[in-house]
């Protein structure tokens, strides 16, 4: 899980440099918002110019899976204090809940369980912002005509194919980009939410007869 | 200035996420619409920004343009073997060569 971590930390901090970020302000998005499609996505936007508000709406969308992990995990952190609550939630990445939540359901002493959580957690953020770093450093010595923005998309690529399982996952899929065409013009990347919200659509309502049987 | 400001409400935002359900301490339960709703949130955000980038980078869509056909080669790669690096490589090797071809 950590070594996996390290190839997109440099992608991420190489792309970063490239989309004009300062690479102070670069090194920090790693340890403030710390979430890698977030990141990816974020060195896109800002490539691109787009408003402020935008781009905290298109990383709130991005990261709402995350909501996901938490509702999964409320129960078993339950007796914590509140600050632990908040120093994990911090934590709270794909590849931490990937690698806790089996182990959670396990017979793992419920006293000693979100330490699990803590190691996965603290052990990708040190690994995520070394990485991230040495992208930053990298970045500045790699021509423009890499064309590494591109490695962005395929990272993306790489996420979404996976997820393509049944007919709601492929509407979805094929609705947003269309979306993502059509409304390409519009002003301030609005194509993005647009594109989004159409493609969460069509997904939920061809999921929703196949739920009900 | 005004891009760290950015930064820091995305990450306040992600953060609000993140605590959401844990903070609450299980007194609320994630309403099932949601929950079905949340499975194609990456799909139809990362594609928003992808198609765009595949088929609009270089201002018209036709099948020579490098990043469609790399893109789409890519794509096969992560279906056959959902291997996110090798996805990567192999997008790059493509749009390389062809890039060079030109």
């Amino acid at each position: 899980m950590l070594a996996g971590a390290i190839p997109f930390g440099l992608i991420y901090g190489v792309l970063a440099v490239k989309a004009g970020m300062s690479p102070l302000l670069a090194i920090a998005i790693a340890s403030i918002v710390f979430a890698g499609s977030a990141q990816f996505m974020l060195t896109q936007l800002v490539a691109a110019a787009t408003p402020g508000a935008l781009m905290v709406l298109s990383v709130f969308v991005i990261n709402l899976r995350h909501a996901l992990y938490s509702a999964a995990l409320a129960d078993k952190l339950q007796p914590l204090s509140l600050r632990w609550k908040a120093l994990l939630a911090y934590l709270l990445t794909d590849e931490a809940y990937a690698a806790v939540i089996r182990r959670f359901d396990s017979n793992v002493s419920p006293g000693t369980r979100h330490w699990f959580l803590f190691g996965a957690g603290f052990g990708l953020w040190f690994v995520w912002q070394l990485a991230c770093v040495a992208g930053v450093l990298l970045g500045g010595q790699i021509p423009a005509h890499w064309s590494l923005d591109f490695a962005g998309t395929l990272t993306f690529i790489a996420i979404v194919v996976p997820l393509l399982r049944d007919r709601a996952t492929w509407a979805a899929m094929f609705v947003a980009g269309l979306v993502s065409l059509l409304a390409f013009a519009l002003p301030y990347k609005l194509s993005i939410i647009a594109a989004a919200l159409a493609g969460m659509t069509a997904g939920v309502v061809l999921d929703h007869p196949r739920e009900a049987a | 200035m005004s891009l760290w400001l950015t930064v820091i409400a995305a990450g306040i935002a992600t953060f609000v996420i993140r605590l959401s359900f844990i903070g609450m301490a299980g007194r609320i339960a994630i309403a099932p619409w949601f929950e079905r709703m949340l499975r194609f949130v990456p799909i139809a955000a990362l594609t928003a920004l992808v198609w765009p980038d595949l088929l609009l980078a270089s201002g018209a869509a036709t099948l020579g343009e490098p990043r469609l056909l790399a893109g789409l080669a890519a794509a096969c790669v992560a279906w056959q073997t959902r291997n996110t690096l090798l996805t990567i490589a192999v997008g790059m090797m493509i749009l390389w060569g062809m890039q060079w071809l030109q």
